[in-house]
């Protein structure tokens, strides 16, 4: 580059620097001290012995990790935290792929239909997974009516949607592919509408069939604005507390537990502020790799 | 031709209107069945015999009326609209100004500082909870919604600066420095030139920040417990909750009333917060 960083040729900042860093200040600011200082506080809480309670901090080295590494609820949660994030983005890529095509062409009434399917990404969540806490509650759940009016399952032997380890689990992964398939359907929406309609067209004339179209062509072209769907629901899936910790706590016997829920468990209901931060600090490697990964698709998106 | 022609088309129709009414019945359901729960009397609901889709006893006000009367749930409305203000005002003087000198750095680092300030958006509550857990008790602002106030803003700044720049990188430069060369100094330019013509882009910067304050739960969880100081997303799940006794009626309710208002003004914006997900890779 010809140009030197930080010494643009005739730009606005440029000629008068100083008021831009001063407009710029304050949100630096902010980010270092409540993203920045935090963050190293949990690397130094993680290699500490800090309770609640106790203003007092020692060095223990990995004793933390050590000791984490060891318990069996990490190592479900670990493994959770991956089985879920892995099954719900599956789920939600198909089915919004399918729900994206299905509301591209305009038709009667579109706005509502649009208005209904965006609610669950859009109402806060804790509220909408008490929703769902009482479709799946062990007595009254309208899911086991259905199942029993049509002699699916006996009254009375009920499956127990939230109290069994499977179903549990299950039940978690219903709740966060129905929070992120709009989302994501909103996402690639937005990517069919950019992407150019003549090739596609251009494609079909040539004698190219449905599937040829979509997996030569389409998917292909999309596959920017596909990746950061997934990202984006990689992140909202890993590091999410709210539907575990509303639907389940975790339970039974730590089969729903996650990262962050097995963090909170530990270092906030338990106390041991030490050992919740070295297991959050679990969600770091993925939070960089996505990171990583969102950069290459901005990047290339540029370059294209 | 005509016959199979228009079979295939009529059955690609049934389809299309198949999948439509599938997702948006399974994706709407929870919120009909909110609707639905908040409205029965107590002994319906709880008949496991009873059809669950229909009221078999006349439908009630009782739910809503215990949720307005015997619940904190009109304080915790009042809580979340007075953090959102101030959340709120926070991230628009911090955001607004950063944006606008991040648009006009051009070169190499003002792309760069960017992407790390977009970047900054991806982490997550979950992994600062804990510490920033002790950051607030040593403020002072345990069980205080200033608590809330004071560390939303650093989930809202980074994604508003974010929009925001998209924003201003379209106004023409040219527009200030015709006021410039009318008399205004460059910050007097951004107050009278810039600004009043971005009311759209600050707009959207709003309803996102109000939204986040609305939706978040671990760390008004995690900061504050009184009962009368809690945020709706947290207090209706928690607190509506007494023992073990759940007020279905009123919970759903709460949920209901909740979530249609947010949910509806943020559909409006949706299609901004969008284009700021996506990073450029629509254009």
């Amino acid at each position: 580059m010809a140009v030197t960083p930080g010494k643009p040729a005739s730009s606005g900042a440029s000629r008068s620097p100083i008021l831009g860093a001063v407009m710029f200040a304050p949100s630096v600011l902010f980010i270092v001290l409540l993203i920045g200082v935090p963050f190293c506080l949990a690397v130094l809480y993680a290699f500490s012995d800090a309770r609640i309670g106790s203003s007092g901090l020692h060095f223990v080295g990995l004793e933390n990790f050590r000791s984490i590494l060891q318990s069996p609820s990490f190592r479900k949660a670990l493994r959770n935290s991956i089985v879920f994030t892995l099954c719900a983005q599956a789920i939600v890529i198909v089915c919004s792929n399918v729900l994206s095509i299905a509301l591209e062409k305009p038709f009667r009434g579109r706005g509502l239909v649009r208005f209904l399917i965006l609610l669950p990404w859009v109402a806060p969540v804790s509220l909408g997974t008490i929703g769902w806490k009482w479709i799946l509650d062990s007595i009254y759940s309208v899911i086991t009516w259905v199942l029993v009016a049509f002699h699916f399952v006996k009254p009375y032997s009920a499956p127990m949607w939230l109290g069994e380890p499977h179903l549990a689990m299950a039940s978690v992964i219903l709740v966060h592919c129905w929070r992120l398939i709009p989302f994501s359907t909103v996402i690639m929406l937005a990517g069919r509408s950019a992407i150019s309609k003549e090739i596609p067209e251009a494609a079909a004339i040539d004698g190219a069939g449905f599937w040829r179209t979509t997996f030569q062509i389409n998917l292909p072209m999309m596959a920017p604005i596909l990746s950061v769907a997934v990202l984006f629901g990689i992140i909202f899936t890993f590091t999410d507390m709210t539907v575990v910790y509303i639907l389940t706590a975790g339970g039974p016997f730590d089969s729903t537990q996650t990262l962050p829920s097995l963090a909170f468990a530990t270092g906030i209901a338990g106390s041991d502020l030490a050992a919740g931060a070295a297991i959050s600090l679990f969600l770091v490697p993925v939070l960089v790799l996505v990171a990583y990964l969102m950069l290459r698709v901005a990047h290339r998106a540029e370059v294209v | 031709m005509s016959g199979p022609g228009g079979a295939r088309k009529a059955a690609g129709k049934l389809l299309h209107v198949s999948v439509l009414v599938f997702f948006t019945g399974a994706l709407a359901f929870p919120f009909f069945w909110m609707l639905i729960a908040a409205f029965k009397q107590n002994i319906d609901l709880y008949t496991v015999e009873n059809n669950p889709f229909k009221f078999n006893l006349p439908p009630t006000l009782d739910h809503v009326q215990f949720l307005f009367t015997q619940t904190r749930f009109v304080r915790w409305l009042g809580n979340t609209a007075l953090v959102g203000a101030i959340v709120v005002a926070i991230t628009l003087a911090v955001a607004v100004p950063a944006a606008y000198s991040l648009a006009r750095l051009t070169g190499r680092w003002g792309e760069r500082l960017g992407i790390a300030i977009f970047l900054t958006y991806l982490i997550p509550p979950t992994l600062l909870f804990i510490p920033l857990s002790r950051v607030v008790a040593l403020l002072g602002l345990q069980d205080s919604i200033f608590s809330v106030v004071l560390v939303y803003p650093s989930m809202t700044i980074p994604f508003s600066i974010w929009l925001l720049m998209g924003f201003f990188k379209s106004i023409p430069k040219e527009l200030e420095d015709a006021a410039m060369v009318d008399g205004l100094t460059r910050f007097g330019a951004f107050l009278k030139m810039v600004v009043p013509i971005s009311v759209s882009g600050i707009l959207t910067v709003v309803i996102f920040s109000f939204t986040l304050v609305t939706q978040e739960f671990v760390y008004a969880l995690t900061f504050i417990s009184p009962e009368a100081n809690q945020m709706v997303g947290v207090g209706v799940p928690i607190f509506l909750v007494r023992g073990d006794v759940y007020y279905w009626g009123s919970l759903m309710a709460a949920c209901l009333i909740a979530s249609l208002p947010i949910g509806f003004v943020y559909n409006l914006f949706l299609d901004r917060f969008i284009a700021g997900f996506t990073v450029g890779s629509v254009k």
